[in-house]
């Protein structure tokens, strides 16, 4: 059957059968398990309404158990097997990655790209927030500084393979190098360690306007009343930007920080396309992939391992939310 | 004076800044138009020149035999007149008719030896004269019926700017298929777990039930667990029950990574609307069923609206649900997987098909982007300044 009239005919029954779902059981409940008439009348609008929540996330719950909660303990006890599945190798595999050359540079490098790329987008997101903030045109350049973000990062890949490629006829930073009178083009993913630096470069060119236009909100938001104070004290722009509002934006800083962080994490798709974690660029989400359908053993313990990198955060996060909630 | 003085300063600022966020608006937006403008040009110009120098004339080497028609005897010789750019081989690259000449040569290890205008030696004695209007002379030794030498030249050819890569794209490399292939993925992936999260963000937002607050804390704290753990157990689940590697499972994959950030938005967004109206509904004896659907879900269309792009954009996007979770041939690649996988392989170096097929993917993203980036935007606010 054609994917299309597949994916229309999917389209009608998982609509359908939401809605069916959510209608039929509301109805079930509200008319024959409990229903409102009778002596029993009252004690039944109170069940009905106790069970009715459940009713609303059954789906919900159910979806998010099966393809979130019940991987974290899946892929752990499949990590604990070898690569057949077969035998129970207890921590084998973990030993083996931590034995490993290419996962002690992965995981080097993963540290790298959590440490660079949040911190380069953060920075350029503020000071793209900061300079386009009350400016005439100011919305013209964050709507194109912002555009990346729609992008695939294959295609955001491809988009810098013109940028590095090893022709200074293609490369725009070979054609830069030629114009400078260097002699013969580089292919710059293969300089040793710098390279990563290169790969990450697209990374933060993604996400610098997610982080431009979450500041920038944060920026508006800012006291007038503070601002002013500081400059009839005389404060400079400077100060006034380092001193005044990036105080009052920290909070949305770290959130904004942290958001890509985790991104950084999952992220394989740069590596995988640029280099193929060749040249002494693996991360740990494209090296996970090197063993998927080959060694599910050793992959999902590297996945779980970017697990208990996330914890830390997710534990955070989960505070926050909870504090917000009180 | 000194107020003069800040105004002065002031303007300075302003020119900084202006020209400070031109400088990084062009930075932004450089590679991205790099591969526009590669996607339309020809593939020779492409080896030839960088994308920069596209609106300029290439430089580009031709060889082609001198014509033997026409030959008139001169004495001992064979004389042959014409003009290069309308020899077999070469006339279709100057549609215009006529180029420039900058060099030629009678080798082909040296094809630009000698200037235009100048004459050159041929190897058994004969001459070849090629001006820079590309007109032609050989005295040839031998009878031209009897073959006739080649001449290699430098000519300018006119910028040149095609939709051929795109129909090579699209038909030769079933980039054709692997864009309804995205497409059939994110229709679904995109409507299904906006259903099943706005009926769970309304209980959460709106119901009181014990574990209410220790549901949305789950749901933040699964917004960040790593994809890659589902990836190996769920596959092997889905192939016990009989998915498989197809478009259903990644439909059901979608969803279920989808859910936790449909759920936060959506909530964030229902517990903002205004209680009066929820609470009168109820005095009213609306039930919740009824009150959802008729006045919580066409309130929350803004929130539906920016998950149903982030969930449309990730989609799309994505690679690495697309690679585990539908099977590897050709009639079901989507774009993405089609050139990770296929066409940076074997269309290596051919920068204008990768050019073109990383255009068709991020085409429609784009659109989306423009048009609807408001509700991009709302949603991005909603769900990191608030929460987080």
């Amino acid at each position: 059957m054609n994917p299309l009239v597949q994916g229309l005919i999917t389209i009608v029954i998982g609509v359908g059968g939401c809605v069916g779902y959510f209608y039929l059981s509301n109805l079930v409940v509200d008319h024959l398990i409990f229903p409102a008439k009778g002596k029993n009348a009252g004690r039944n609008i109170n069940r009905a309404n106790k069970v009715r929540p459940w009713l609303f996330l059954f789906p919900a719950i159910f979806a998010l158990g099966l393809y979130l909660v019940y991987p974290v303990v899946g892929s752990f006890w499949r990590s604990l097997f070898n690569r057949a599945g077969t035998d129970f190798i207890g921590l084998g595999n973990y030993m083996a990655l931590a034995a490993s050359d290419e996962f002690r540079t992965a995981v080097l490098n993963n540290f790298l790209w959590v440490l660079f790329v949040p911190a380069g987008a953060t920075a350029f997101g503020l000071l793209a927030a900061q300079l386009t903030d009350k400016m005439r045109w100011g919305n013209v350049a964050k709507s194109l500084i912002f555009m990346p973000m729609a992008i695939s990062f294959v295609g955001a890949s491809l988009i810098w393979k013109f940028v590095y490629a090893n022709n200074a006829d293609i490369g725009l930073i070979n054609a830069v190098r030629e114009a400078l009178g260097a002699s013969g083009p580089i292919d710059v993913l293969q300089i040793p360690f710098w390279n990563n630096f290169f790969l990450m470069v697209i990374l933060i060119w993604i996400q610098t306007g997610f982080a431009m236009v979450i500041l920038s909100a944060a920026l508006r938001g800012i006291p007038e009343e503070t601002v002013e104070a500081a400059v009839i004290d005389g404060a400079n722009p400077f100060q006034i930007f380092f001193k005044i509002k990036v105080p009052q934006m920290m909070g949305t800083i770290v959130v904004v920080w942290t958001t890509i962080t985790i991104l950084v994490l999952k992220v394989f798709d740069i590596v995988y396309t640029m280099t193929g974690g060749n040249f002494g660029t693996q991360i740990l989400p494209s090296y996970m992939m090197a063993y998927m359908f080959r060694d599910d053993g050793r992959a999902t313990a590297v996945a779980f391992v970017i697990m208990l990198i996330v914890l830390p955060v997710m534990i955070w996060n989960i505070r926050q939310a909870r504090r917000e909630l009180r | 004076m000194s107020t003069h003085n800040v105004a002065g300063r002031k303007s300075a600022l302003t020119w900084v800044v202006n020209i400070s966020v031109i400088i990084m608006v062009v930075a932004w937006l450089i590679p991205t138009v790099g591969l526009l403008v590669s996607s339309f040009r020809e593939r020779d110009q492409i080896s030839q020149t960088g994308w920069w120098l596209a609106p300029l004339p290439v430089e580009q080497a031709f060889r082609a035999r001198v014509p033997a028609e026409g030959a008139t005897r001169d004495g001992e010789r064979f004389v042959v007149e014409g003009n290069v750019f309308t020899l077999q081989g070469v006339a279709n690259a100057f549609p215009g008719g006529g180029g420039n000449v900058t060099a030629f040569g009678t080798r082909s290890i040296q094809p630009g030896e000698f200037e235009a205008g100048t004459t050159a030696e041929l190897r058994d004695g004969g001459t070849l004269t090629v001006s820079d209007d590309g007109t032609l002379r050989a005295e040839l030794v031998e009878n031209p019926e009897e073959g006739t030498p080649f001449v290699y030249f430098f000519a300018e050819t006119p910028p040149k700017f095609t939709l051929d890569n795109y129909r090579t794209v699209l038909s030769a490399d079933n980039m054709d298929i692997a864009f309804i292939n995205t497409l059939t993925v994110t229709i679904p992936a995109t409507i299904i777990p906006i259903l099943i999260a706005a009926f769970a963000a309304y209980a959460l937002a709106w119901m009181q039930f014990p574990g209410r607050g220790l549901l949305i804390a789950a749901v933040v704290g699964l917004l960040v667990v790593p994809l890659q753990l589902a990836l190996v157990p769920m596959l092997s689940l889905h192939t016990q029950l009989g998915i498989g590697q197809s478009f259903v499972g990644i439909w059901l994959a979608h969803t279920g990574f989808g859910l936790p950030l449909a759920i936060y938005l959506l909530r964030n967004y229902m517990v903002g609307l205004p209680r009066d109206i929820i609470e009168s509904a109820k005095v009213d004896g609306a039930t919740d069923f009824e009150i959802f659907v008729r006045i919580v879900l066409p309130l929350s269309f803004p929130a539906l609206a920016s998950f149903a792009i982030f969930q449309f954009l990730w989609t799309w996007n994505d690679l690495l649900v697309a690679k585990v979770f539908l099977p590897s041939n050709d009639a079901s690649k989507v774009m993405t997987v089609k050139i990770a996988d296929d066409l940076l392989g074997s269309r290596g170096g051919d920068w204008g098909i990768l050019a073109t097929a990383a255009f068709v993917s991020i085409g429609v993203p784009l659109v989306v982007f423009f048009t609807l980036q408001r509700y991009l935007v709302r949603g991005l606010l909603a769900g990191s300044v608030k929460g987080g």
